[in-house]
């Protein structure tokens, strides 16, 4: 049996971090993964911390990530580091802004599709698997500027 | 039917379950975390669903639909519960005829909730069956298995959710699916009208079902063990049972399904089939205290694992029995109002007068955080008007004019309307000010409408809007003022300082719709989809 793969996202309400776990799940999902997700949201809309779990493997027992279990932690700010590190397993991988040049970003509201390309670095899924996803999640006319952010994220 | 597996929330786990259980009328109350499982409902196809203007209105709705023959189920999130448990405790002598499910979502930890109260206090003390799903695919089994009880025992079931199992998404593969039932009415006057001729055998009958649904839970109920370790046994219910499994692989796993009535025979088989037992459960010890109770041998759980979410960390500190000091989780950045909120003018202005504010439930209540700071009490929803009259009714001259009820348009409709009539009828002797903040929706929530905004759960016109003011004038308050908390601010100020000086009942609508819901309703009129 495979371990379960541990990916914790940390960011403010409205940064668009629930919509990039759907996308990661929804990419590890078509793979044939189990996948749970758990987040907490409720308050989230008026900009408060939040976070979201998404755990896959063979078997998936508890949807949450405990402190010290995360295998990536994604954040939406270098000022979430702090919060949330404690989150990470000891040789666990940090992806945050300042791994791309941020500035590139055609639309700022792409920032977590582009965490995402950076993430993608690290896992094995084939590119289009991610393209179908971010297309699955998100309405047409956003397609095109986030596959760009995806990408510019992943370094490609 | 279909046997695609799907990735989906527990509440839309059980918005399907429900259809597919052949259901006639969603109904409930919004309420974080259940809130999703009648909007998710009402977006498939052929399923009916309303909110209701409280918890209790919905389950009395959905008594009626039961009543008449066919199914219904009712959402609310645990404090709800509190306000429905007036016809709880009687439908639970009367039973229903169609299928009834009370989808009731607890917060353990309290992610967007005033209590982490524990439903399953109710199913004991009113009698009613309890399930509860540890994950999607259980969600959606187990709401048709609340419907298949409900109609074998003739007893409304509540499904037990809670924060993680209505938000977390995990892999369901839905299966077949029922027709929705013909409503039909027969007469039944002995079952169905509780005065206490009639209530002394409805008791009697409703507790010989719950022996026999005991019975059925001990021989075929929903409650798996897994392992077959000989040392450590745990029962455990829920997503517990999950972090269960995760932190002590090696252990023999007894998964509670149905939690009330207990398959206590059940339980103390497995206690004896091992060499100690646990038992794991978020918020009260009540599966505990009842295994205790009849005779079971298990280690009593820290006191310290009451308060809050378990996960897997927590469930192993508990089988290893630490009681040190847990360490405390970094804190985030606290939610705020909106920028460009409309409450974020009247705070300002209450700020500025200096009022005790008996405050309410809904965004405004994050008034209470800096800046504002303007905010003394918060208690439960519609709690403002009469915390607020009490406090008028005592306190000396001066105190009692500064003190002012604000609630929200949503709160006012749910449980303001009887506070209102109290502040009417038992008149305090310096007159009383209450201030809605009409934002036109019900905020906390999601931006749900209710009466007062004159549209029907999906947002269509529901052809009469419930009048604040014209309710207010009508039921006899002496002045009603109306004015735009950002646009009018000296009018607002001079209106509140007038009130709090004169011995009038006044109420002061300070009408300014949330930014988000004129966002989302502009989406609705572009034909854009929206959450
Ligand atoms: C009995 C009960 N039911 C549901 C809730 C969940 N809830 C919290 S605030 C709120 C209503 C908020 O609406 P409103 O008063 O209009 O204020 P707004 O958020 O729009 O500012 C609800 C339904 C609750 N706390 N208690
Ligand atoms: S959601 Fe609406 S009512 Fe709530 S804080 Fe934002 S603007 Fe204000």
């Amino acid at each position: 049996m495979s371990e379960v793969v541990n990916v914790k996202f940390a960011g403010l309400g409205g940064q668009g971090i629930l919509t990039c776990t759907d996308i990661l799940g929804r990419v590890v999902f078509d793979m044939g993964n189990d996948v749970k997700k758990a987040e907490v949201h409720g308050m989230s809309q008026r900009g408060g911390s939040i976070t979201s779990d998404l755990r896959f493997g063979d078997k998936v027992l508890s949807p949450m990530i405990s402190a010290g279990q995360a295998d990536f932690l994604i954040v939406m700010g270098e000022d979430q580091v702090e919060a949330n590190q404690h989150f990470l397993k000891e040789g666990g991988i940090l992806v945050k802004p300042s791994d791309f040049d941020v500035d590139q970003l055609t639309n700022k509201r792409t920032l977590n599709v582009a965490l995402l390309g950076a993430l993608s670095k690290h896992m094995e899924f084939p590119v289009e698997q991610w393209m179908d996803a971010v297309r699955a999640q998100l309405p047409e006319r956003l397609h095109e500027v986030n596959e760009a952010a995806f990408m510019l994220g992943r370094g490609e | 039917m279909s046997s695609e597996r799907k990735l989906m929330s527990g509440n839309e786990a059980v918005a399907l379950g429900t259809k597919h259980a052949g259901c006639a009328l969603g109904v409930g109350y919004p309420g974080t975390p259940s809130t999703e499982i009648l909007e998710n409902y009402a977006k498939l196809a052929d399923c009916k669903a309303q909110w209701a203007p409280n918890e209790k209105v919905a389950l009395e709705v959905g008594i009626g639909v039961a009543f008449a023959g066919t199914r219904t189920i009712v959402t609310m999130k645990h404090v709800g519960l509190n306000v429905a448990a007036d016809p709880l405790f009687t439908v639970a002598y009367t039973g229903v005829t169609g299928g009834m499910v009370l989808a009731v979502a607890d917060d353990p930890g309290m992610a967007s909730s005033q209590n982490e109260q524990d439903s399953r206090n109710y199913a004991r003390a009113a009698g009613v069956p309890l399930l509860e799903p540890a994950d999607s695919q259980e969600a959606y089994d187990m709401t048709k298995l609340a419907f298949e009880i409900s109609e074998r025992w003739n007893q409304p079931v509540i499904l037990r959710l809670s924060t993680r199992v209505c938000h977390s998404k995990t892999i369901v593969v839905p299966s077949d699916s029922k027709e929705v039932p013909a409503a039909h009415y027969e007469r039944d006057i002995k079952g169905r009208v509780m005065i206490p001729a009639y209530a002394r055998p409805a008791h009697k009958k409703m507790r010989a079902k719950l022996a026999e649904i005991e019975a059925w839970n001990n021989a075929e109920g929903p409650n798996p063990i897994i392992g077959n370790s000989s040392k450590l046994g745990i029962i455990a219910n829920g997503v517990s049972a999950l972090h269960a499994q995760e932190a002590a692989p090696d252990a023999k796993v007894m998964k509670l399904g149905m939690v009330y009535p207990l398959p206590m025979k059940a339980i103390l088989e497995f206690i004896d089939s091992v060499e100690e037992c646990i038992i794991i459960e978020e918020s009260d010890p009540f599966i505990q205290t009842e295994v205790q109770a009849a005779g079971g041998k298990v280690r009593p759980r820290l006191e310290r694992y009451r308060y809050g979410e378990l996960d897997v960390v927590r469930v192993k500190r508990i089988i290893d029995g630490d009681d040190s000091e847990e360490a405390a989780p970094p804190r985030g950045k606290p939610p705020q109002l909106c920028d460009g909120c409309p409450h974020r003018a009247s705070f300002q202005l209450l700020k500025n007068i200096g009022c005790t504010i008996t405050g309410d439930i809904g965004c405004y209540t994050l008034s209470v955080l800096p800046p504002f700071e303007t905010m003394d009490t918060c208690i439960c929803m519609g709690g403002s008007i009469g915390i607020g009259l009490g406090m008028r009714h005592v306190l000396p001259e001066e105190q009692a004019r500064k003190v002012v009820s604000v609630i929200g348009d949503g709160t006012f409709m749910h449980s303001g309307l009887t506070g209102v009539a109290d502040m009417i009828c038992n008149r305090p002797k310096y007159g009383h000010v209450i201030v809605i903040l009409d934002n036109g929706t019900t905020a906390m929530t999601g931006l749900q409408e209710h009466p007062g905004t004159g549209k029907t759960l999906d947002h269509n016109p529901s052809g009469k809007t419930v009048s604040l003011e014209a309710t207010c004038e009508a039921m006899g308050v002496d002045k009603v003022v109306i004015l735009d908390p950002s646009r009018e601010m000296e009018a607002f100020e001079q209106a509140v300082r007038d009130a709090m000086a004169s011995n009038d009942l006044t109420v002061i609508i300070a009408r300014r719709p949330c930014i988000l819901a004129v966002v989302r309703d502009a989406k609705i009129n572009r034909g854009e989809k929206v959450r």
